[in-house]
């Protein structure tokens, strides 16, 4: 059976492990979105905050997947929430980062304007800070994206979902019949789908981020 | 200038500061220490002093972006400090000199945010923004959806300024708004500021560093020393006339006389009607008789409409046989509405004196440097006998024009008793084409037409 043949053959359960890996990078990003912004908001004014949540979330990068997955497992049990929880603290990096290196890059006669013409501090934050370093969170989020296609396959060591399993299962049986292009099948989906997140991404950035600063 | 902007309708209100302190933390001195000055309605108060004296704290304390450690601030006999101060900065406008746009707004965007944060509704914001952008020479149609980022540095100062004005505050703080601008568009954009506040009458404090702007555009200044002790408050004149110690008259620098200057213009002093004219049609032989009869040896050839065209002295004349193409073009000459200091580069173009012509480049007289001097020697014994010059200019708005329009020489007697006024000289002047140069008759003709 070519590799092709094989998709064919198993085309709806590659499309499910595909939505359900999808889904699970998107829902870990959006995740790490928020908390990775909030952390940004809360630390970009002090030089001190700003560096210790950047090298936390360093930190947390430096650790090799496997093995916060096995330090996951026994807190969380096996299945999907070991393996978000492990995807969410991967994103947090690259998010955490680029927003403080945005909201920090905003010009300060920008602020210094808002402020005094009459906006409050939540509306300069929200209205013009958090507009402006917009372009960087975002470029943050799809590195961590690309990151996390990766990283999910891993993940599926904890029985997570996605198309992990299906490397995963190829490997080990490797030798026996459609063993390799199991595995294939499942590599090959991850970097269509990295893609195709890509050019979501394109788009998303297209239509949020103001002509005024679009570079 | 002071008068210019009590004509109009003043909408600002008076702001006082007393014994207003700022101490940064952490800074052994204050960086403002102790000022108390009250900035009239409607006036443009230009706060000037060296780098690091304290303005832009002092300026930023009026709407509550620095609190002061300690003083009070009142602002239309409103505590500033009593204020919600959120609430406070939409009714004070704010120009800052990087204009400060937001990047991601258009244009139009950037100026509706204060009347937006105010909750005015679409349509009026529209419609203010239009208005606004014509206020401040911006064409509405090409520039509303533009960028910040696609506006030239000077443009986008006027878009900062348009911002500020947005929900028409009664006061308007400037923080060096045209600092990082070439000086033609600087210039531009203060003569535009002038404008516009003789329409609206807003109370202004300025900010710059600038002792020329701070002359051209200041009501008065307030020259500020270390710490924003103010060294003196008074008007342009008063301060160039008068630098009340070491500090200001060093910070007015060199040429404050020729600063002066610019403060004042030929229509504010006597132009003697000197120089004997002659009309291009004059026979050089009757030109020559009325030079003898006057004990002059220069004549101002004039075109029918009287602008003047060559000077001629009484030795060409006697070879010639027309007064068509003899003589020396006039140089450099003035209009009324020139500054003295633009008269003053003409006198010494000119080599002494300079021509005044009027609104409509006829000849009205001639200025010598004299009449500078003594005008600067007036001023300055003014001020320091007076003490306060509020109205430098009346001491020396003399009679000038009445002496341009009045008596003229000998030979040209007979107009002088004719008429005042430009339409009477005119006619005068075409006349005395019209019958070669016969004086008599152009006196008659002139009052014929008047
Ligand atoms: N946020 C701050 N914290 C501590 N010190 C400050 C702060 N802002 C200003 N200063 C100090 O206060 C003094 C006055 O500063 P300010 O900005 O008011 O000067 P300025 O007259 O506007 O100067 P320039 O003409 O350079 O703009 C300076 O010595 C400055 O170092
Ligand atoms: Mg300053």
């Amino acid at each position: 059976m070519t590799l092709f043949d094989y998709i064919a053959d198993r085309w709806d359960r590659l499309a499910l492990q595909s939505w359900l890996h999808v889904s699970e990078v998107v829902q870990s990003t959006l995740l790490a979105a928020v908390l990775g912004v909030l952390i940004g908001v809360a630390v970009y004014r002090s030089p001190v905050g700003s560096a210790v949540a950047t090298g936390l979330a360093s930190t947390i990068l430096t650790i090799p997947s496997f093995a916060l997955l096995g330090l996951l497992i026994p807190v969380f049990g096996l299945g999907p929430t070991p393996a978000v929880v492990a995807l969410v603290l991967y994103a947090l990096l690259p998010i955490t980062r680029n927003t403080i290196v945005g909201l920090a890059g905003v010009d300060p006669a920008v602020t210094d304007a808002a402020k005094g013409i009459g906006m409050g501090r939540l509306a300069v934050l929200t209205r013009v800070e958090l507009r402006l370093a917009w372009p960087a969170i975002l470029a943050g989020m799809r590195v961590a994206t690309q990151m996390l296609m990766g990283i999910a396959v891993i993940a599926a060591y904890a029985k997570g979902p996605g198309l992990g399993g299906e490397v995963f299962s190829g490997l080990t049986r490797a030798g026996s019949a459609n063993a390799t292009n199991q595995a294939l099948a499942g590599t090959l989906g991850v970097v269509v789908l990295a893609l195709l997140l890509e050019g979501v991404y394109f788009f998303i950035a297209r239509f949020t981020v103001s002509r005024g600063i679009r570079g | 200038m002071t008068s210019d902007s009590t004509d109009s309708a003043v909408s600002g209100v008076e702001i006082q500061l007393e014994g207003v302190t700022k101490r940064y933390p952490g800074s052994a001195e204050p960086a403002v220490k102790d000022v108390t000055m009250t900035i009239p309605a409607g006036q443009i108060v230009v706060l000037v002093g060296p780098s690091g004296c304290g303005k832009t704290t002092t300026m930023r304390m009026i709407n509550r972006l620095i609190e002061p450690t300690s003083g009070r601030i009142t602002i239309g006999g409103e505590d500033a400090l009593e204020l919600d101060d959120v609430r406070l900065r939409r009714k004070i406008g704010y120009a800052i000199q990087q204009a400060g746009l937001f990047p991601h707004f258009t244009v139009a965007q950037n100026i509706a945010v204060v009347p937006g944060l105010l909750g005015w509704d679409k349509k009026r914001i529209a419609e203010r923004v239009d208005e606004l952008m014509d206020l401040v020479g911006l064409d509405a149609s090409q520039f509303r959806d533009r960028y910040p980022r696609q506006l030239s540095g000077g443009q986008q100062q006027r878009v900062g300024v348009a911002r500020a004005l947005a929900a028409d505050p009664p006061v308007l703080l400037m923080d060096e708004p045209f600092g990082a601008v070439d000086p033609i568009t600087r210039g531009n954009l203060q003569d535009e500021l002038l404008r516009l506040q003789a329409d609206l009458g807003k109370t202004i404090v300025f900010v710059t560093h600038d002792f020329d702007e701070a002359v051209k555009l200041g009501d008065r200044i307030a020259v500020l020393g270390e710490a924003s002790t103010i060294q003196q408050y008074d008007t342009p004149e008063a301060i160039l006339a008068n630098p009340a110690n070491d500090m200001v008259a060093g910070f007015v620098g060199a040429g404050a006389s020729l600063k002066q200057l610019t403060l004042l213009r030929v229509r504010d002093v006597d132009y003697p009607d000197l120089a004997l004219t002659a009309d291009v049609g004059e026979s050089p032989s009757e030109l020559r008789a009325r030079l003898a009869r006057a004990g002059d040896t220069y004549a101002l050839l004039v075109d029918r409409r009287r602008r003047p065209q060559r000077w001629v002295h009484v030795r060409n004349l006697s070879a010639a046989t027309s007064l068509a193409n003899i003589g020396r073009p006039v140089g450099d000459t003035v209009s009324t509405q020139s500054t003295l200091q633009d008269a003053l580069e003409a006198i010494l173009a000119e080599g002494g004196r300079a021509v005044v012509t009027g609104t409509r480049g006829e000849y009205v007289g001639m200025i010598d440097i004299e009449t500078v001097t003594g005008v600067l020697a007036q001023l300055r014994e003014e001020h320091e006998s007076a003490g306060d010059a509020g109205d430098a200019g009346d001491g020396v708005d003399g009679d000038g024009t009445d002496a341009a329009d009045g008596d003229g020489h000998g030979g040209d007697a007979g107009r002088a008793g004719v008429a005042r006024g430009d339409a009477a000289r005119d006619g005068a002047g075409r006349a005395d084409g019209g019958v070669d140069g016969d004086a008599g008759a152009a006196a008659d003709s002139g009052a014929g037409t008047s």
